[in-house]
């Protein structure tokens, strides 16, 4: 474990990247960069990170970077991998970094069958529940009732669930993060690096030009997803299923804010019904219902995998 | 020690990846490819070869994963056929852009739908600005060769592009002929370990392939057009460098059979080449001045080479496994640009012949060629494209 203190002063983020003030996103760039170090070979589909890095001949990256088509990060990384292990440079971490479009919804394919291989690989969805690099049309990440340029009206659909159904793929280490939490990111960062196989990370980044909240809000948001029961801080390690703090403090619904204080932040829920917010809470009331079991320990080796 | 083994094509292209030393292959199967990687996966399991064998969940992700390993370093090999190639089509113009050295096996079968299993160019043709090389082979041993010469030319650094070697499903993937697979040292000698253009290394690092504005993009542009010439003037260099090395060698750019004092030239692709051989020499025996050229690298297409063949003859006659729909065949279209500023040049008859795999075989050529000797005599082509065999 890693406390703020002992993070490395290097920053491998360099100035002058390209991201909207307030990015969660690039915040979670600059703690990755933190916790990983330079020796990171890095995996970029088509997103926002695209426009982040900063146009050619520059970049405000200091690691090596293969930009790649949107579909493809998990294969891109079978192959960086492959390559690397025939070479005898197994020391160098290859990283995937792709938004939610790229992992959930176009890059599902790619992702799982890369799992399913045991790529020795690090991927990280940052998660800003939109296309942002497109102009911020849903995706299979954005939450019910949001508004996107795609869903004016808000979505009828729920979030998918990406890091449980990279669970069933039964790889060595699936979490859940967030920017605001950076000592929790870091050392899931730190310890998925010391994995072998294929690690996935999904990272809660709040973006304000898509949710549509002040660029000063984005760590109090993305905290207030935690506290509200939205996004729960979690890892799942060799199939077992543990929740990390506070959200561990959490199972009990008292300790959880309402999502009302969560929605209300952001003018992407503005149009939402008292009906609406009512579902919302219903759903996430169930989830966490369903994390209390997982993190029983009669569930977790059941549903999961153990080490063997 | 060189050896003669008696062998399909597909499973030749394995010994040549296995004999060029790749390091990391990345594949998905498509009939007729299927064998291929097959083999090489029999190489890799035995420890015969030293790689890594990617099973990919698609093409697409055979591609991405094939421009991952070239980045980071090693040779690397694809196969595919029809369905997977139109897959990959995105991936294929990012490993170019890229400038990675990928070579990869195409197992010619027609496009659907309706499905066909069965041989015919619309595949690769349909991939022909994506910016890749593409060979086309007549038999097995040639499958062989061009394999190993791919390397050497897309490794060149005046060229640092990818290649297919293209070869018709069935007509030569699960056919058997003798092939020579040469000694692994001479093979060494010719085809040194792996160059590229760059390399993705963690003590330099660069951001590849990131956004380009218009002030550059078209210079990135400019350097392929570059390379492909380069290529073109490379690939006859290379050609006979191997035939000094290992005594076969397949006339670079064009395969030329009988061309000089052609009144008829018939332009081929592929086996149709070896075909169209045969045709020319019963022709001859009956005193008809008839040549045939085989086409074996389509990009860079030899326009210069086109250009000196046509200089004697008086009728061109190209057939092609493909239609370009709306227009007519891409070799009749690409032979006709390639005359266009030609002060005397001959007359063009396009003929459509064996899509989906039906045959053409050297009687279909003669025939072909009979029709063309008469537009000539009569100095006109009654028809510019003719679909051949056709059920009307
Ligand atoms: C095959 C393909 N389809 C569509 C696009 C256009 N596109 C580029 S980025 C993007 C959205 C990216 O969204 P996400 O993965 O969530 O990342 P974000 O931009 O939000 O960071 C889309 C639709 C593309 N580049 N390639
Ligand atoms: S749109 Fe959102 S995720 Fe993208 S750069 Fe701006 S703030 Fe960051
Ligand atoms: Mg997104």
């Amino acid at each position: 474990m890693v406390t703020i203190k002992e993070f490395p002063k290097e920053e491998y983020l360099l100035k002058g990247h390209a991201a909207c003030a307030g990015c969660g996103p690039s915040i979670a760039l600059r703690l990755l960069f933190k916790a990983l170090g330079n020796k990171v070979i890095m995996v970029v589909p088509a997103c926002c990170t695209t426009v982040i890095q900063g146009p050619y001949p520059y970049t405000s990256f200091a690691v090596p970077l293969q930009n790649m088509l949107f579909e493809a990060t998990g294969a891109t990384c079978s192959g960086i991998a492959a390559a690397l292990k025939i070479r005898g440079l197994e020391d160098i971490t290859v990283v995937g970094w792709a938004g939610d479009g790229g992992t959930v919804d176009i890059g599902l394919q790619a992702l799982s069958g890369a799992a399913e291989r045991e790529t020795n690989f690090i991927y990280i969805c940052y998660d800003n529940e939109a296309y942002g690099n497109t102009g911020l049309q849903r995706s299979g990440a954005t939450p019910y009732g949001a508004w996107t340029t795609t869903t004016p009206t808000g979505k009828k659909e729920r979030k998918k669930d990406m890091p449980l159904i990279m669970a069933a793929h039964k790889i060595p280490y699936v979490a859940t993060a967030c920017p605001s939490y950076p000592v929790d990111f870091v050392n899931k960062l730190r310890k998925a690096k010391e994995i072998k196989g294929t690690k996935y990370i999904h990272v809660l980044a709040p973006c304000p030009t898509g949710w549509r909240y002040d660029t000063s809000k984005t760590v109090e948001i993305g905290r207030l997803a935690v506290h509200t029961g939205i996004w729960a801080l979690y890892e799942i390690e060799y199939g077992r299923f543990r929740l990390n703090p506070p959200s561990d403090r959490l199972i009990d619904k008292s300790k959880r804010k309402p999502v009302r204080e969560y929605l209300a932040m952001q003018d992407r829920f503005r149009h939402l019904t008292e009906a609406d917010i009512e579902k919302i809470q219903q759903w996430v009331d169930m989830d966490w219902e369903y994390y209390r079991k997982l993190a029983s320990s009669e569930c977790s080796d059941l549903t999961l995998h153990g080490k063997i | 020690m060189a050896q003669i083994i008696i062998d399909t094509a597909n499973h030749i292209a394995g010994y040549a990846a296995k004999a060029a030393r790749v390091r990391v292959v990345a594949a998905y199967p498509i009939t007729p490819q299927t064998t291929v990687v097959e083999k090489i996966a029999e190489f890799v399991e035995s420890g015969e070869m030293d790689a890594e064998y990617i099973r990919v969940e698609s093409e697409h992700s055979a591609m991405a994963a094939c421009i991952g390993a070239a980045a980071a370093g090693v040779r690397t090999f694809t196969a595919t056929s029809a369905h997977g190639l139109a897959l990959m089509h995105e991936a294929l113009h990012w490993a170019s852009g890229s400038r990675l050295p990928i070579v990869m096996a195409v197992v010619n079968r027609a496009m659907g739908a309706p499905w066909s299993i069965w041989p015919d160019f619309s595949d690769s043709l349909s991939q022909r600005d994506t910016g890749w090389i593409q060979f086309y082979c007549a038999d097995n041993q040639e499958v062989f060769d061009t394999i190993i010469q791919a390397y050497r030319i897309c490794e060149d650094e005046r060229v640092f592009l990818p290649a297919m070697v293209c070869l018709e499903g069935f007509i030569l993937s699960h056919t058997y002929m003798p092939v020579k697979i040469h000694d692994q040292e001479e093979i060494d000698a010719f085809l040194p370990p792996y160059r590229s253009g760059w390399i993705l290394d963690v003590n330099n690092p660069f951001s590849h392939a990131n956004l380009v504005s218009p002030e550059w993009y078209m210079e990135f542009r400019y350097m392929i057009q570059e390379a492909m010439e380069n290529a073109k003037q490379l690939i006859p260099e290379i050609d006979k460098e191997y035939g000094r090395r290992f005594g076969l060698q397949y006339g670079g750019l064009i395969d030329k059979y009988k061309c000089e004092n052609a009144d008829l030239i018939i332009c081929t692709m592929g086996t149709m080449g070896s075909e169209a051989k045969i045709a020319v020499d019963n022709l001859r025996k009956e005193g008809l001045k008839v040549g045939a050229a085989r086409i074996r690298v389509y990009r860079p297409f030899p326009v210069e080479e086109i250009r000196n063949i046509a200089e004697e003859a008086s009728i061109i006659a190209t057939i092609d496994r493909h239609i370009s729909f709306g227009m007519e065949g891409f070799l009749a279209s690409e032979i006709k640009a390639s005359l266009y500023h030609m002060e005397d040049k001959p007359l063009l008859a396009g003929f459509i012949a064996g899509l989906g795999g039906r045959d053409v075989t050297f009687k279909t050529i003669e025939e072909i060629a009979k029709k063309s000797l008469k537009w000539m005599k009569a100095g006109r082509v009654e028809k510019e494209t003719v679909w051949v065999d056709l059920r009307e």
